[in-house]
């Protein structure tokens, strides 16, 4: 039919909207393999100070202390070959406060992704990531005034020491797991982020992270301070060209939220289907704070990753929302991590995850509730929702709760598109694809509306991109 | 040409024969009804004409205006204009009853034509006030949670929206209360037109007091056995269908 084959051909330009990279000449390039050697030329061209050249040498010893977690994770790990990557790759400029100075293939990059036009229409600030460092870092005037700090991590360390300094690595230590290691050792990029008290952050800052190069590794380091009483809401999108070879995207992100203090932090990732996508991400919520994840995880080849919120004051919320879509060859193992360190704290993960073809989508939840504590709560839900016979899906949750001033509440299921629901959708006209990304978007549908609004409507388009091509 | 034709059509389901040998022909215009005893192979002729997956087509043919069905996917034969009202219509959790018909009705335009959404909401209330739904039905789930009659009022509301040239209805009746059933019907005569075909298959006869056929036609063992005009399902209503099975022994 001629509808089928016209909206084909416009999905397959748009499916290929990221695909797409430049021969860039990159003044500093650690080269492939990781050694002191990678971490001394990464501090020099940053210009740090010994005490972070230090502590990344730590890290890095560290690393390779840690065995790769495959008792547990998938055995797939394996296969990353830490020697074949370069880990630190820029043009060796500060980034620009103005699109017409951002030098041109990094310009046209971001152009194609849609980013300025996202930072006109409805974006406080906006920080635009290219390989290793950005290119653009902005953040509007009257944010600014407000006392809002929004720099990358470089310029949050050389200029913001103080406060940097107190947090960094207090959330997510370096030892936490082999790969908060890795980061800790040869981290560049990412936000950091400071809200003084009170104040209210009415639109959201966002961080573009792209790769571009092949056989690279990206490995950004977001620190977000929100100070008491005071609001912010992040939002993250991702993307790398497809390559032959493996890519490696490993980022650490610590939130903290002071008294009263609300964060909320968006993700929409779309890899490509060679990325190894193995990011740690935690809050820590003081008295009253509130820390909510709201994660979409489409793409890559394995993604690992596990959103926590440590409750560390009397009525502290966490929460964490996901979406997992995986397809052929991918594998999103994904969940929550909630701590719950004092009384009257609250947390909820609701996680929905689509298998397509031979897709697998793992959950992995851990809620801790100490027996000391009273009044915790905390509700889990996961779905999981299977397109073909061949699709997987997993589901490992730890609850563990001690004593008896506690309610929790789980629950599980498991769904599949059937035959029937794929018939009936067809008889009324639509196309197979068309049935398919209509039942996973109505699947997803509940928490796709807790994404804003402009990130809701892409995040459709990207779940019925996913569907065209795996029925097509 | 103005006809839907069903030509010696033999079919199985997994490798039981249904159908054996059926042919009708429903023109344009005209209502026709096929009543029959349980397991006389009704809703496989429907499922087999809608292109279900499970039954298979050994011989024969179906003809959409001259053109044959048979070699159509699922949803190309609906787009050619034949439409099907579900015994039993699957529920789609999550997808609203709005934006299911939005997206079947933008299945049939043109590439790079937009629905007028204001344009399609009006009609849609319209014919929603028609089959008296209210309109807070628009944002539920397709079928989910429906009851009987709100899922084949839904039926009949999807058939006004998405005008086919040729409307097959499996047992629309079954479910339903007498005031539901009314409903229905009116929703269903008020589509009747020159334009077009309506097949009713039912077990009973009382829906067709509502939707008066043109044309009932028996069907036992996969096979048309009788044809007749509206009256001929009274007969069967007050002499059961033994009659006509032993009259066809007997022909036979």
């Amino acid at each position: 039919m001629s509808t089928d084959s016209n909206s084909g051909n416009m999905i397959e330009i748009d499916r290929e909207k990221a695909n797409f990279h430049y021969d860039v000449e990159y003044k500093h390039d650690a080269g492939m393999g990781l050694s002191e050697d990678t971490i001394d030329y990464i501090s020099n061209v940053k210009g740090e100070d010994k005490w972070i050249t230090d502590f990344r040498k730590k890290a890095l010893s560290v690393f390779h202390e840690k065995k790769m977690p495959t008792h547990w994770a998938s055995e797939d790990l394996n296969s990353i070959n830490f020697d074949e990557i370069r880990y630190y790759l820029s043009a060796g400029e500060a980034p620009k406060r103005s699109w017409d100075d951002v030098p041109n293939e990094m310009k046209e990059t971001f152009e194609r992704l849609g980013i300025p036009e996202k930072e006109r229409k409805f974006l406080a600030g906006v920080e635009a990531q290219f390989d290793s460092e950005a290119a653009y870092s902005n953040i509007k005037d009257a944010v600014a005034e407000q006392g809002v700090i929004f720099v990358n991590s470089s310029e949050g360390l050389a200029e913001h020491a103080d406060i940097f300094r107190k947090w960094f690595g207090k959330v997510i230590p370096t030892g936490d797991n082999k790969f908060s290691a890795l980061n800790s050792a040869v981290f560049s990029g990412g936000s950091f982020i400071y809200v003084p008290p009170g104040v209210k952050v009415k639109h959201p800052l966002q961080a573009y992270f792209r790769i571009n190069a092949e056989q690279f590794g990206q490995f950004e380091r977001t620190l977000i301070i929100v100070d008491e009483g005071a609001e912010l809401t992040y939002m993250e999108g991702c993307t790398a060209p497809k390559f032959e070879t493996t890519t490696l995207h490993s980022a650490v992100v610590e939130l903290v939220a002071m008294k009263d203090a609300k964060i909320q932090y968006i993700t929409v990732q779309n890899w490509s289907a060679n990325v190894f996508n193995l990011v740690t991400k935690r809050g820590l919520a003081h008295e009253n704070a509130e820390v909510r994840w709201i994660d979409c995880n489409i793409g890559s080849r394995l993604t690992m990753k596990y959103p926590g919120v440590v409750m560390k004051g009397e009525g502290a919320r966490g929460e964490v929302i996901s979406i997992a879509l995986a397809n052929d060859g991918q594998h999103q193992d994904t969940g929550a991590k909630m701590i719950h360190a004092a009384d009257n704290t609250t947390s909820n993960v609701v996680s929905k995850s689509i298998s397509v073809g031979e897709g697998r989508s793992t959950y992995r939840g851990q809620v801790h509730i100490p027996k000391h504590l009273k009044g915790c709560k905390n509700n889990t839900e996961c779905d999981a929702l299977l397109i073909n016979s061949k699709s997987r899906t997993d589901t490992y949750p730890a609850i563990t709760v001690r004593g008896n001033k506690h309610s929790t509440q789980h629950e599980a299921s498991v769904s599949q598109v059937s035959e029937e629901q794929i018939f009936y959708m067809k008889q009324r006209g639509l196309s197979e694809a068309e049935a398919m990304s209509l039942s996973v978007n109505g699947f997803v549908n509940d928490l796709v509306r807790e994404f804003p609004m402009e990130y809701s409507v892409e995040l459709k388009r990207l779940i019925e991109l996913e569907m065209e091509g795996s029925v097509g | 040409m103005s006809t839907l034709e069903i030509k010696d059509l033999h079919a199985s389901v997994n490798g039981t024969d249904i159908l054996k040998g059926l042919s009708l022909s429903v023109p344009k215009g005209e209502v026709h009804a096929i009543m029959g005893p349980n397991g006389s192979g009704k809703s496989t002729l429907a499922k087999v004409m809608a292109g279900h997956q499970d039954y298979e087509v050994g011989s024969g043919d179906v003809l959409l205006d001259g053109y044959s069905l048979l070699e159509m996917d699922v949803d190309e034969r609906a787009r050619a204009g034949l439409f099907l009202a579900f015994q039993y219509p699957a529920e789609i959790p999550g997808v609203s009853n709005a934006n299911f018909l939005r997206a079947a009705r933008q299945a049939r335009l043109p590439d790079g034509e937009e629905i007028d959404a204001v344009a399609f909401y009006q009609e849609m209330y319209e014919k929603m006030a028609k089959l008296g739904m209210d309109k807070k039905f628009t944002g539920r789930s397709v079928n989910e949670g429906f009851s009987g009659g709100e899922k084949k009022r839904n039926e009949v509301l999807q058939m006004m929206m998405l005008e086919p040239k040729y409307a097959v209805l499996d047992e629309t009746d079954s479910g339903l209360d007498i005031d539901a059933l009314k409903i229905v019907a009116e929703g269903v005569n008020a589509m009747r037109s020159e334009e077009r075909g309506f097949l009713v298959i039912t077990h009973y006869q009382r829906l067709l007091e509502y939707i008066v056929p043109d044309h009932v036609h028996v069907l036992n063992e996969g096979r048309i056995i009788r044809s007749g005009p509206k009256e001929l399902a009274l007969e069967l209503e007050e002499k059961g269908y033994d009659w006509l099975k032993e009259g066809e022994l007997v022909k036979s």
